[in-house]
């Protein structure tokens, strides 16, 4: 079998199995929408608050879709033995990886798309100013998070650990970042904290093109690269297979 | 023919650690060969540089006439691995594991014929995270076996087995050699080894202390004792030749009046063999 063949049904292979997994389905498509739908209602949010939510909750989707979701994946099968095993197979290493990044990136569009559709029909937002901008930011986020999950796997030591390592950096990164409120409103050392790391920029990005207009999108896209950069390297350089 | 692996003065260290120090022997086609030591002796080390998972310090290793540090996807094509610890996918049924591995592979063997084979066929709908020990283990060997490997690798196969378990187990590794694979496998149970084995190597600290078949490796490599009490103690020789040392410890008995009280012979089991060459 060829070696895209392999991906595809390396890919096929981790659908199948995501699905049978609840918590892995809990933390990458309920809670996130959870959330949407407990802030919106208990702020009986509108307008403003809406923009803001709306791509808030699809970038944190984005994060938990990739980074979250790769980062535990990838330190189970580690431990587990499940990498090494793999590793003896004649399975080149692209497709097996690749289909289990693929899988991770089909979670975070759909996972977009779904909440922007929630926007839309449950909440009256309108639809994305912007498709391509949406599309873009998208592909982008899926890639630095997706990354930055991949290393910071490499860090995390075992997998009972790995709830406690990737929440660290998840829980606070959300709360900084505008998710639920604008991050502008934040005091001047947690901004610079969030002004400094992805996620905020990825919403805002998002947020140009769902919401539209305001922001610098080339400065948003430009941090998020640069961070992109850095996963790509740490995930490439410090990859271990057991 | 080529010998399946040959492996000359073989070193690994890991920083101050010296795992493997000069380890030489050869697996011939269609041999089983069993590396015999306790824990610690280097057997994981050993068969880890052969997979292509580590890379040796010194020596010259060839496996199926490639050198296994290069990884050629070509090579592991041929090989099957079962290592001394791995998990499976807890969401996957066995056939899936199975099926899932078998699509690496150009020309596998058929899913359901190699879960048959390990005797996993009433488990084929079990999900992996629902199997016993040693279910868990047959299913290592059906993922090793999926792709018709030449050279079969098993590293503790039967490690915490119950007898039952053990025996089950021993079956299928005899179905191999049906099958005319090369088997190389590691253990700590010298039975095992004496079961399975064609050749066994017992490695201590990194060096093979004693090799050959099983039968020939406790007679040869041990000699005789002889024992008697002597005013309440216990005397003991050992010989080459039993014969000429009885007649003269009798003979001199004899001579002086004397009883030879509680006279033993016996020739050392491989046990004691394997006991005295991996003491501490
Ligand atoms: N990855 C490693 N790093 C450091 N030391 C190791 C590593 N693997 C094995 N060792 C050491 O090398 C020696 C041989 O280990 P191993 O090959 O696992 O022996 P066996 O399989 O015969 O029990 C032991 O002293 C072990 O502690
Ligand atoms: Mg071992």
């Amino acid at each position: 079998m060829s070696a895209a063949a392999l991906t595809w049904e390396q890919f096929r292979f981790e659908r199948k199995l995501f699905w049978r997994n609840p918590t892995a389905a809990f933390f990458n498509f309920v809670l996130p929408l959870l959330l949407l739908f407990l802030i919106a209602t208990a702020f009986s949010s509108e307008g403003e608050e809406l923009d803001t939510l709306i791509p808030g909750i699809a970038g944190m989707s984005v994060m938990a879709t990739t980074f979250t979701a790769l980062a535990y994946v990838l330190v189970y099968r580690r431990e587990e033995g499940i990498l090494k095993r793999v590793r003896g197979t004649p399975m080149p290493a692209a497709s097996y990886l690749g289909g289990m990044i693929g899988s991770a990136v089909l979670n975070a569009l759909l996972q977009i798309l779904l909440v922007i559709g929630i926007g839309h029909f449950v909440y009256g937002v309108d639809w994305p100013a912007d498709w391509l901008l949406v599309g873009a930011f998208s592909l982008l986020g899926v890639v630095c998070f997706g990354s930055l999950g991949i290393a910071f796997a490499h860090a995390i030591p075992n997998v009972d650990s790995g709830p406690a390592w990737v929440n660290a950096v998840f829980l606070p990164l959300i709360f900084i970042s505008g998710v639920f409120y604008s991050a502008d409103d934040l005091p001047g050392f947690l901004k610079a904290i969030a002004e400094a790391l992805p996620l905020k920029h990825l919403i805002d990005g998002l947020s140009a093109g769902i919401v539209g207009g305001g922001e610098d999108t080339l400065a948003a896209a430009a941090v998020v690269g640069g961070w992109t950069a850095v996963g790509l390297l740490l995930a490439v350089r410090f990859f271990r297979w057991s | 023919m080529a010998a399946a692996i040959e492996v000359r003065d073989l070193e690994k260290s890991y920083g101050p650690v010296d795992a493997v120090r000069g380890l030489s022997f050869s697996v011939e086609q269609g041999e089983v060969f069993g590396l015999l030591g306790p824990n610690g002796a280097g057997k994981t080390t050993t068969v880890e540089i052969l997979e292509g998972y580590r890379k040796r310090t010194g020596g010259n290793v060839s496996v199926l006439g490639h050198d296994p540090e290069v990884r050629d996807r070509r090579l592991q094509e041929r090989l099957g691995i079962v290592l001394q610890s791995s998990g499976f996918y807890p969401q996957a049924t066995v056939r899936e594991a199975v099926a899932n591995t078998s699509k690496a592979y150009s020309r596998p063997r058929d899913v359901e014929e190699t879960i048959d084979l390990v005797g996993l066929a009433d488990k084929a709908d079990a999900r992996t995270a629902e199997l016993s020990g040693g279910q868990r283990r047959r299913l290592d060997l059906a993922l090793a076996l999926i792709g018709d490997p030449e050279l079969v690798f098993l590293d503790e196969p039967t490690t915490g087995f119950d007898p039952a378990a053990r025996r089950t187990a021993w079956n299928a590794v005899r179905n191999l050699r049906g099958l005319g694979m090369t088997v190389l496998l590691t253990t700590h149970y010298l039975d095992e080894a004496q079961e399975l084995a064609d050749r066994v190597a017992i490695v201590k600290d990194g060096r093979i202390v004693a090799q050959g078949p099983p039968s020939e490796l406790g007679p040869e490599q041990a000699r005789y004792r002889v024992s008697y009490l002597s005013s309440g103690r216990r005397v003991e020789h050992q010989t080459d030749d039993p014969t000429d040392l009885l007649h003269r410890l009798t003979s001199d008995a004899l001579a002086r009046g004397e009883r030879l009280d509680g006279l033993e012979v016996s020739r050392p089991t491989l046990e004691d063999v394997y006991l005295e060459l991996t003491a501490e």
